[in-house]
């Protein structure tokens, strides 16, 4: 595996964009003056303490949160509070959540192929092969008539990622994907979002997961009190940590 | 020196702990209090079944066609065996109730396969149960078309009126009421929201008992000169907006049962709003409020009786009728033991049959 495979010029589109984005919640300001730029291809892993607002600003992006001020575009369509503009946006971006979020009354081929059936309009029979294809991918095809409730957390988020994946998504969030799994199910998460990184897929990941970054991230994002304190490739961000904010949370996290 | 070990063979328990006597002893006698009260049970028991069984079945008169056929002293069911058509059909013309029996037989086959597990097509008889079969089962009633001969509303009674009522009043009023809690919901459509809470809070403010008796009596006072709608109707719209609210309310405290992150995962997937609600929300919140949904209609299935009021005759009005009748004058227990008979088998039905769904609904997990 090869960390930090070199975007080629072609791919130099821009994905996501974030300029100027504030956020309160009442009158805790979540978000700072947020300013990024993800292109096409590009893996950004953020991090940071718990309340930092990196969960609010990778939501903000399919608008699961609002934000009050700045600008969010997203594959070249502006965030507003056009209901259509956001189910657009909302189409092209997968979202994989922190409690997997699969829905419980329907089977695991259910729910991979309700999205595309209701929202892409495909038949059933397209739909479910599709759905098929994904599961073979997150390595579980065998788990297609089960109910998520009988599945391991691992599969389960396995599942999830898969029932993104059906919407043929242009860019994947990941929200702490790994954070309410047991110790020895995290692998074989990350393996599929490895294998997902390496196909080109433009990803955005809110993780702890050190390793992670490590091997697939173009740029590791820190952030704290809801600024972005820290943005760079992670050799340099682990090897050479500039904030002082960054060398302490790296050093509590790795240093036990 | 060794000597070999050999156990003794175990003892049987102590016969007072196993078996019948056993039973006895933990469950009932397990000390003074409950000894006394077992006792003191057993006593009443004793004292009232005999003589209860005996009006009910060993004394009582069964065969017959008047009053003069009971004189052993226990109930009088040839009572109801006399007036049974009327308690079923109301004041229905009487060569014509097989029109009331065939709906009954029509409803019977077309629910059946909905009961049979491999059956392939549920859905689209549940629409056809729903949608068409209440135009079918109207014409019949009132016909005037096809050669049935027409009846006037006032003639629909008994039985049949207790279940048009009530089953009317539970199928407009489920959609209403899940319309109604969804925009209670909506936090972002302020207006439809405050309407919303308004008709709810306004409807399950007052006694129904007020809402027949107003669409019966005020409500024509409203309507211009010349303008008026059948007396039926106005309980039914009654009854069924009365039902909605209690429907929304239950169906509420289902919708926010359910976690947020499902609709988010249905956001994030971009389904709009209603698919969203369909596909994701209401078919898990409906499976939470099965045993609510089934208690307010159980309870307004024995509400209907309140259409007395209006001069509607449902089963219990048809029975008081009959009270009244100076060849039956005295018999008022057997007319109510029988009405509560007739309730009771709905009611329980109902209820089993809302646990059976429970149990087919549930894929046993959370989150």
């Amino acid at each position: 595996m090869t960390a930090a495979v070199p975007n080629t010029a072609a791919d130099n589109e821009v994905m996501i964009e974030l300029r100027g984005v504030n956020k309160w919640y009442d009158k805790f300001h979540v978000l700072k003056d947020i300013n990024l730029q993800v292109a096409k291809g590009e893996r950004i892993v953020v991090c940071g303490p718990s309340g930092s607002g990196k969960s609010t600003m990778i939501r903000c992006i399919n608008r699961l949160e609002e934000h009050q001020k700045g600008q969010i575009i997203v594959d070249g369509t502006e965030l507003t509070s056009d209901l259509r503009q956001i189910e657009q946006i909302r189409k092209e971006v997968g979202m994989v959540f922190q409690h997997f979020n699969l829905f419980p009354h329907l089977t695991v081929l259910e729910n991979l192929a309700l999205a595309p059936m209701w929202v892409r309009k495909m038949p059933r029979k397209e739909a479910e092969a599709i759905g098929m294809q994904y599961l073979e991918r997150v390595k579980i095809p065998d788990q297609a008539k089960k109910y998520p409730g009988q599945l391991s957390g691992g599969q389960q988020q396995r599942v999830a990622i898969a029932r993104s994946l059906c919407m043929n998504p242009r860019i994947m969030l990941f929200d702490e994907p790994t954070s309410a799994l047991d110790p020895e199910m995290i692998k074989e998460v990350l393996d599929v979002m490895i294998e997902l990184a390496e196909s080109g897929m433009t990803m955005m990941c809110v993780t702890h997961e050190m390793g992670f970054a490590k091997t697939v991230a173009d740029k590791v994002i820190f952030m704290d009190r809801g600024q972005i304190v820290e943005s760079n490739p992670p050799e340099e961000f682990f090897n050479n940590p500039q904030n002082e904010r960054t060398q302490l949370f790296l050093s509590q996290i790795i240093g036990h | 020196m060794s000597h070999d070990f050999a156990p003794l063979p175990d003892l049987p328990p102590p016969a007072a702990s196993v078996g019948v006597i056993g039973w006895l002893r933990r469950n009932l006698f397990s000390n003074t209090i409950n000894s006394l009260l077992t006792l003191f049970a057993i006593y009443l028991l004793a004292t009232l079944l005999p003589p209860l069984l005996n009006w009910l079945f060993f004394d009582a008169d069964w065969i017959g066609d008047s009053r003069d056929a009971c004189t052993s002293g226990g109930a009088c069911w040839v009572f109801i065996s006399a007036r049974f058509s009327t308690f079923m059909y109301g004041f229905f013309p009487e060569n014509e109730t097989w029109r009331i029996n065939l709906i009954y037989i029509a409803l019977i086959a077309c629910m059946a396969p909905l009961f049979i597990e491999s059956f392939r097509h549920k859905v689209k008889l549940g629409v056809f149960v729903i949608f068409v079969f209440p135009i079918f089962g109207f014409i019949l009633l009132f016909g005037g078309v096809f050669g049935l001969e027409q009846t006037e509303t006032s003639q629909w009674g008994g039985l049949t009126l207790t279940l048009l009522l009530a089953s009317v009043g539970c199928v407009a009023a489920l959609p209403l009421g899940i319309m109604l809690a969804l925009g209670r919901q909506a936090t972002n459509m302020p207006a439809v929201k405050s309407m919303c809470v308004l008709f709810i809070e306004f409807w399950r403010g007052v006694p129904l008992i007020t809402v027949l008796f107003m669409s019966s009596v005020m409500l024509p006072l409203f309507l211009p000169e010349g303008v008026s709608f059948d007396k039926l109707l106005r309980a039914l719209i009654g009854i069924t907006l009365f039902q909605s609210a209690y429907i929304a309310e239950v169906v509420r405290g289902g919708l926010q049962a359910i976690p947020k992150g499902q609709y988010e995962a249905a956001d994030a997937l971009g389904l709009s709003y209603w698919k969203k609600m369909g596909l994701i929300i209401l078919p898990q919140a409906m499976k939470i409020v099965i045993p609510g949904i089934v208690n307010t209609f159980i309870a307004l299935f024995k509400d209907t009786t309140l259409v007395i009021i209006v001069g509607l005759l449902d089963v219990l009005g048809m029975v008081q009728n009959a009270l009244n009748d100076p060849n039956w004058l005295g018999y008022s227990t057997e007319g109510y033991v029988f009405t509560a008979f007739v309730f009771w088998i709905f009611c329980f039905s109902m209820s089993r049959y809302s646990q059976a769904l429970e149990r087919k609904l549930h894929t046993g997990h959370k989150r």
